[in-house]
């Protein structure tokens, strides 16, 4: 059985096209630093540093955790790099909640970051294999297919993505800092946007954002002392499985419902719409609101749009399960850092610590990160509780 | 030149790097194949074993090698698809264009390749196409040897077969 542990501080930095202003190791010392703050900690007080970050190609420097050993106060401590695509964020948030978990350490510091600025994403997830045709168009490309099986399959109604694109705006509006500040967007901007990969359009992708984010995980003892309320870690899951083999489940991948059982069974969930308050969820392209909605079994398979047109998934509209009250990553994109801000941004929530994206009396939060060709998938379960 | 005083703080320096791949056995086997204008895919040797085109030497759902050749149709349907409306990096092709997934008679998985001579708004799923290859004295140890494939006039694969096609396709 694993040790109770808990998130005891948060740091983000702004997410922004560009942060001319710092260089990569002071865009995850700004994070660390902020996390430190918020846990009324300093670095002395942290056994260990888990980092992650989207593939190496992104920004063409290999194994960038070397270098960022200074930035992040761990010469001489034990430092580990998780590697897992975009769901990168969630697993380094997991790996570092297990070295806390197990009693190996009892203070950890995880950090995660994309400079999308100083890399070329469209590049490196394009680049030619010699045994296929040159036509790979970067993510967006890779999942447009993905989504229209959805749309035929469920028969939902066009303007669902629409419809995901204005919400996660909306709240992305009441996050300062959130990369996108459109409090104006409505559904015709959003139609009228140039469409990239048919059937997603500009306005319903995710766009390409700096940043980082850092959480600060405590074991019981240490979490009970903590100057700001905890988040208590209560579940824990990965599942991955490969990105290609026929019969493969595209449109709502095994991985990703093993995975949420695995969760919601450690959180004691039956009804993951009924018994979560809140749940921020991996969204970079808006149609995969209604898809994880049934990955994820807060709605019947071929139904999740139901939910997203109903507004149940709007903080704004007062709906019953809001999700992406901070903007989701339709608002803000640092890729290896997106994972990790759903995580973190759960843990906001449930610490009562949200500002105006805050949903009311939140309890049990969901935070959830996709990777790869959606065949990685990490989530846990943050409660007020410790049970 | 605008401000003398104008302070650089960034530069852009490209770098080319060549390298040779190894394709390793089921990969160089398949890119031979196709120099020689055949699709070919490969399975593990129990019967009713899926067939991978192309074939990357073990089966991912087991992690057994897939020792057994199998040539599939240059027919296929389309399983699903993309209207691209942005270019390609390193790719000269000219927005939009059609990238579908399709999957060819015999085999049990789909392939990224180009379609053409269509109505980009008329592609749909389940539409049956077949592989126009480029002239023979072009052929390299490459997909594209074929061009593109382009749409026949056959009657659309029901969503549940689309991957489960004979090599003979709809007249088995």
């Amino acid at each position: 059985m694993a040790n109770l542990a808990a998130v005891v501080g948060i740091g983000q930095t702004s997410y922004t096209t560009k942060r001319n202003d710092v260089s990569i190791a002071g865009l995850v010392r700004e994070a660390a630093v902020n996390a430190l703050n918020d846990a009324d900690l300093t670095w002395d007080d942290i056994d260990a540093v888990i980092l992650g970050k989207a593939p190496d190609m992104f920004e063409g420097i290999i194994m960038p955790e070397i270098y960022l050993t200074d930035a992040l106060g761990c010469n001489g401590k034990p430092m580990l790099r998780v590697h897992t695509a975009g769901s990168v964020g969630g697993s380094t948030a997991l790996v570092a909640a297990s070295h806390v978990q197990s009693g190996t350490f009892d203070r950890v510091l995880t950090v995660s970051f994309e400079k999308q600025s100083e890399s070329n994403a469209m590049w490196a997830l394009s680049n030619p294999q010699p045994f296929s045709t040159h036509l790979n168009a970067g993510a967006g490309g890779y999942f447009a297919p993905i989504i229209r099986e959805y749309i035929r399959r469920s028969g939902a109604p066009a303007d669902v993505g629409i419809k995901v694109a204005v919400k996660d705006r909306l709240h992305g509006a009441r996050n300062p800092l959130a990369h996108l500040q459109l409090p104006e967007i409505s559904m015709e901007e959003v139609a009228d946007s140039f469409m990239l990969w048919d059937p997603i359009r500009y306005l319903e992708s995710c766009p390409s954002s700096d940043g980082a984010c850092a959480m600060v995980i405590a074991s019981e003892e240490l979490a009970d002392k903590a100057s700001k309320p905890p988040a208590w870690i209560r579940g824990v899951a990965m599942r991955s499985e490969p990105t290609m083999y026929a019969g493969r489940e595209e449109v709502n991948p095994q991985a990703g419902r093993d995975c949420a059982a695995d969760v919601y069974k450690q959180a004691g969930i039956s009804d993951p719409r009924k018994d979560l308050d809140v749940a921020e969820v991996y969204v970079p392209f808006s149609w995969y609101e209604p898809m994880w909605l049934e990955n994820l079994g807060f709605a019947p398979e071929g139904e999740g749009w139901k939910l997203t047109m109903e507004g149940a998934t709007s903080l704004i509209d007062g709906g019953d399960i809001p999700w992406n009250p901070s903007g989701g990553v339709l608002s803000s994109n640092a890729i290896g850092a997106s994972g990790m801000i759903r995580f973190a941004e759960a843990a906001r929530q449930v610490r009562n610590d949200a500002g105006d994206h805050q949903v009311p009396g939140a309890k049990l939060a969901l935070g959830h990160a996709y990777g790869g060709g959606a065949q990685f998938f990490a989530m846990w379960v943050v409660g007020a509780e410790k049970a | 030149m605008s401000d003398e005083n104008e302070m650089i703080t960034g530069i852009e320096v490209p770098i080319y790097l060549k390298y040779n791949f190894t394709a390793g056995a089921a990969p160089a086997r398949f890119l031979s194949q196709l120099k020689e204008g055949k699709l070919t895919g490969q399975s593990r040797s129990d019967p009713g074993a899926p067939v991978y085109v192309p074939p990357r030497g073990s089966c991912p759902a087991t992690g057994q090698p897939t020792d057994t050749e199998v040539e599939v149709a240059d027919k296929a349907t389309v399983q699903s698809f993309t209207i691209v409306h942005i270019p390609i990096p390193g790719n000269p092709i000219e927005p939009p264009f059609v990238v579908a997934n399709l999957v060819a008679d015999g085999a049990n998985i789909s392939f990224i390749h180009l379609m053409s001579e269509c109505d980009n708004e008329q592609v749909h799923i389940g539409q049956r196409v077949q592989a126009v290859w480029r002239p023979e004295e072009e052929w390299d140890y490459s997909m594209d040897n074929i061009k593109y494939f382009k749409p026949i006039d056959e009657p659309d694969v029901p969503v549940e077969h689309i991957g489960k096609l004979p090599v003979t396709g709809l007249e088995a």
